[in-house]
């Protein structure tokens, strides 16, 4: 019988609340965290909306010598791990130094420091590139400077996959788990919500033009056209279910089960990855459909993408056969935080008897799905599961349950 | 040995000096170098003006214009080693259940050429603060996210399983391979196409790097500035390159005929947890990652016989893996040739683990240690056998490879013989 990893801690960084109760607080009372960008003049761009985190103040959180050598994400990140190991309540100067992991996710890696160096390097030149640009960009980043901070020397990962990579490095930690570490910090910030972030993303397609946060990120919505994004993510402390009982840790629940798959290729006419992700990860938790109690849903707002999750959710659950929802919209799309924070929240909602609200979705009722409106929903579901998709064909499905 | 067992059986490296399998093996085994003054920008500006550069035209490998333009060079070289490792392996993918087939690209530093191209134009030379959107080119989400790697080689080869990128700096080309094992020791999928691809000669990695003085800025002779272990030796040499793999469950390759280059016996990995870019001198991390991954493939010291080293060429990385070889296999390292083909093609950051393990599988294939090129003076601190500038014939059964990089990571793989005896 195989190890069973549970989540005994976690740490949000969201737009719509900086902190576990803040987010989970908005989040049922529906209040989002969108709005026109503030860290930078948004008005030469067709997209003017973002999901931003507005008054971190990383020199409140941080030592100061960290600040000059990290990206926003990493900040953001550090913070969310240390509210996360506090959460836990594990004493890691109590543990072994190679029995702590830190699995993290990435997408685009520490951007807006890239890019302030990019400046340097073709404005001034290449003297003026900082040193800390050897590492405060790249996708690693995140993890390093956790294991460096909290002295964890066990087996550390790096998982890109765009957005669904969240689920992905969880899953590794699990594996971790399993395989015996005694605690893996776990999950996923990003951060790129500056000029040279905002036109990579611009070219992905995929943005909302609209300038009204109430309408600019509809997914299930006949109104679809394209989603919101953000910065952010949480961080969750995973550990054997065994040893976390033995040290009386709050349980939010286990990792249950998990699967990843890719799209076939464009053109083929063939059916998307996400239903066997779906099915993959029920039968790696040992559970039936009828078992899950929530779904908490990709929600691209494109279309095409809304429909084939729409259809991979009903091939599965039967139509309207589970509640589903999407609190990223009040949060925008996180990029690889998306997942984890999506996780954090079917955690709390397993905890709280309580399903977080999708807000200002009209559902398209050809799609069939029992979507979340404005209002929380109250239900006591035993299982949850989270569904994240990657731009180019990553599908990753998470189920979360309740302790035993 | 219980639980399913995972083999190599089909490989390709684009390598500096060596594009394929062949042409790679015949340079390291003559001992040559490939590292020269770099050719892609006007180095003048730089500390360090050396790379080892690949002489590569994507459309001799197969690549469509419409691949070319959406894609960095990093997974162009990415694609080109995908290629020719599918049709090493002999596997017809027609045959196979595309779910069952997954994609595993360590990259330590995504796009980061097209990101520095598109930045210049975007910013026009560094004179916008507000980039400007409509000089970017369509493809630049896919230099944004490098999972697009992943996404370009899933096409490729027809994968429909779990597809992703690893990226833990330089040691993501071991710690891809390691995902890609654990993920078919665990039947997630029973062939992943893995590997590694960098191509980071840029103006923004080489003032990265001068910052911090990281690299040679040896360049009267660039032939002879990779220089690991030498008592000379001022820093390392920026490459470029890919390898790529075929990796199966054994039985299943076995069942298959297939032929097998080694078995990914054993990994493992762990941080320094004490700086992003420097090392403690005792190697300690470093040497538990060996000893894990010894224990994995359930393998003694003394049954290793070529280390396969991190040998970039710093001073602090030599010494400190030449500790961790000493604590983790005790008197067995002083018997063990170890060699750093660094010395020959350079650093290519997250690329290099993966050419290093196809190195070491190409030992065991040829019975041949590569040497480590440009070894005249060993640092009296570093006291191994380090296979000074010529090839050694011997037996290798089985082979110790190791990663060192920024972020603290370090990471050990064993690749033995499926068949050797076990205990």
């Amino acid at each position: 019988m195989s190890v069973t990893a549970v989540v005994t801690g976690m740490g949000v960084a969201s737009p719509n609340g900086l902190g576990t109760k803040e987010f989970w607080s908005a989040t049922l009372n529906g209040k989002s965290g969108l709005g026109r960008i503030q860290s930078f003049n948004p008005a030469p761009y067709p997209a003017r909306l973002a999901g931003e985190i507005l008054g971190f103040e990383a020199r409140d959180h941080l030592p100061s010598r960290l600040i000059p050598q990290t990206d926003r994400m990493t900040r953001l990140a550090l913070v969310a791990t240390e509210w996360a190991l506090a959460d836990s309540g594990v004493n890691t100067a109590d543990m072994i130094e190679s029995d702590m992991g830190v699995t993290t996710a990435s997408s685009s890696g520490g951007f807006e420091f890239g890019q302030n160096e990019l400046r340097k390097l073709w404005s001034l030149g290449s003297e003026h590139v900082s040193a800390y640009q050897s590492f405060a960009w790249f996708y690693a980043v995140n993890s390093g400077q956790i294991s460096i901070r909290h002295r964890m020397k066990g087996p550390s990962s790096v998982i890109v996959s765009d957005q669904a990579g969240g689920l992905d490095a969880i899953a590794q930690a699990r594996r971790q788990i399993r395989k015996g570490v005694r605690l893996v910090v776990s999950g996923a910030v990003d951060a790129s919500i500056c000029p040279w972030g905002w036109v990579a993303q611009l070219a992905g397609g995929r943005l909302s033009t609209s300038e009204d946060p109430s309408t600019a990120y509809l997914p299930f919505d006949h109104r679809a056209s394209g989603h919101v994004p953000g910065e952010g993510g949480a961080i969750l402390v995973m550990e054997p279910a065994e040893t976390a009982r033995e040290r009386g840790a709050t349980i939010y629940g286990e990792i249950a089960g998990y699967a990843s798959t890719f799209d076939p290729q464009p053109g083929s006419n063939r059916e998307p990855g996400l239903r066997r992700a779906m099915l993959s990860a029920l039968a790696n938790a040992g559970m039936r459909a009828e078992d899950v109690g929530v779904v908490f849903a990709d929600a691209s707002a494109i279309p095409e993408l809304d429909r084939s999750e729409a259809e991979a959710i009903n091939a599965v659950f039967g139509r309207g056969g589970v509640p589903v929802t999407a609190p990223k919209t009040m949060t925008g799309r996180l990029y690889s935080g998306a997942a984890p924070l999506d996780i954090a929240a079917a955690l709390l909602c397993l905890r709280d008897g309580v399903i977080p609200p999708t807000v200002n979705v009209a559902p398209d009722t050809d799609l069939g799905l029992d979507l979340l409106g404005p209002e929380a929903r109250a239900a006591s579901p035993r299982s949850a599961m989270v569904l994240a998709r990657g731009h180019g064909g990553f599908n990753s499905a998470m189920v979360v349950r309740v302790p035993e | 040995m219980t639980g399913r067992r995972v083999a190599i059986t089909g490989m390709d490296v684009l390598a500096p000096g060596g594009i394929g399998v062949a042409s790679f093996w015949d340079l390291l085994t003559e001992g040559r170098t490939a590292t020269r003054g770099i050719t892609f920008f006007d180095p003048a500006p730089f500390r360090s003006r050396v790379a080892a550069e690949i002489d590569f035209d994507p459309y001799d490998f197969g690549l469509t214009p419409q691949v070319v333009r959406r894609t960095d060079r990093a997974a162009q070289l990415a694609l080109a080693a995908a290629r020719g490792a599918v049709s090493d392996s002999g596997l017809c993918s027609e045959e196979l259940d595309p779910g069952s087939i997954g994609v595993t690209i360590g990259s330590a530093v995504g796009a980061t050429m097209g990101l520095d191209q598109e930045y210049r134009v975007v910013s026009d030379g560094g004179r916008l603060d507000l980039v400007d959107h409509e000089y970017a080119v369509p493809h630049l989400y896919n230099h944004f996210v490098p999972s697009s790697f992943a996404t370009e080689v899933a096409w490729q080869v027809g994968a429909e399983g779990p597809c992703t990128v690893v990226s833990t700096g330089c040691t993501s080309g071991i710690d891809a391979v390691g995902y890609a094992v654990e993920l078919i020791r665990e039947g997630s999928a029973d062939i992943i196409v893995a590997g590694a691809t960098d191509a980071p000669i840029s103006p923004i990695t080489m003032a990265c790097f001068d910052a911090i003085k990281a690299t040679t800025p040896r360049y009267d002779s660039p032939e002879r500035a990779s220089r690991p272990f030498d008592n000379s030796r001022n820093g390392f040499v920026l490459g470029e390159g890919a390898a790529v793999f075929v990796l199966e469950e054994l039985d299943a390759a076995r069942a298959r005929g297939a032929h097998i280059y080694a078995e990914i016996a054993g990994y493992a990995t762990r941080s320094n947890a004490y700086h992003m870019t420097g090392l403690r001198r005792d190697g300690a991390e470093m040497a538990e990652a060996i000893e894990v991954a010894l224990d994995e493939g359930q393998l003694n010291p003394g049954d290793i016989d070529y280390i396969n080293a991190h040998g970039s060429g710093t001073k602090q990385n030599d010494r400190h893996e030449t500790a961790a070889f000493k604590k983790s296999l005790g008197h067995h390292a002083y018997r063990t040739p170890v060699s750093s083909i660094k010395s020959m093609i350079g650093h290519s950051l997250g690329a290099i683990g993966s050419i290093e393990i196809a190195a070491s599988a190409l030992a065991m294939e040829h019975s041949v240690v590569p040497p480590t090129a440009n070894l005249h003076t060993p640092d009296p601190e570093c006291d191994l056998d380090y296979v000074p500038l010529v090839a050694r014939d011997q037996i290798v059964d089985a082979v110790l490879t190791v990663g060192s990089g920024f972020g603290g990571f370090q990471s050990a793989m064993v690749l033995a013989r499926p068949d050797r005896r076990m205990p």
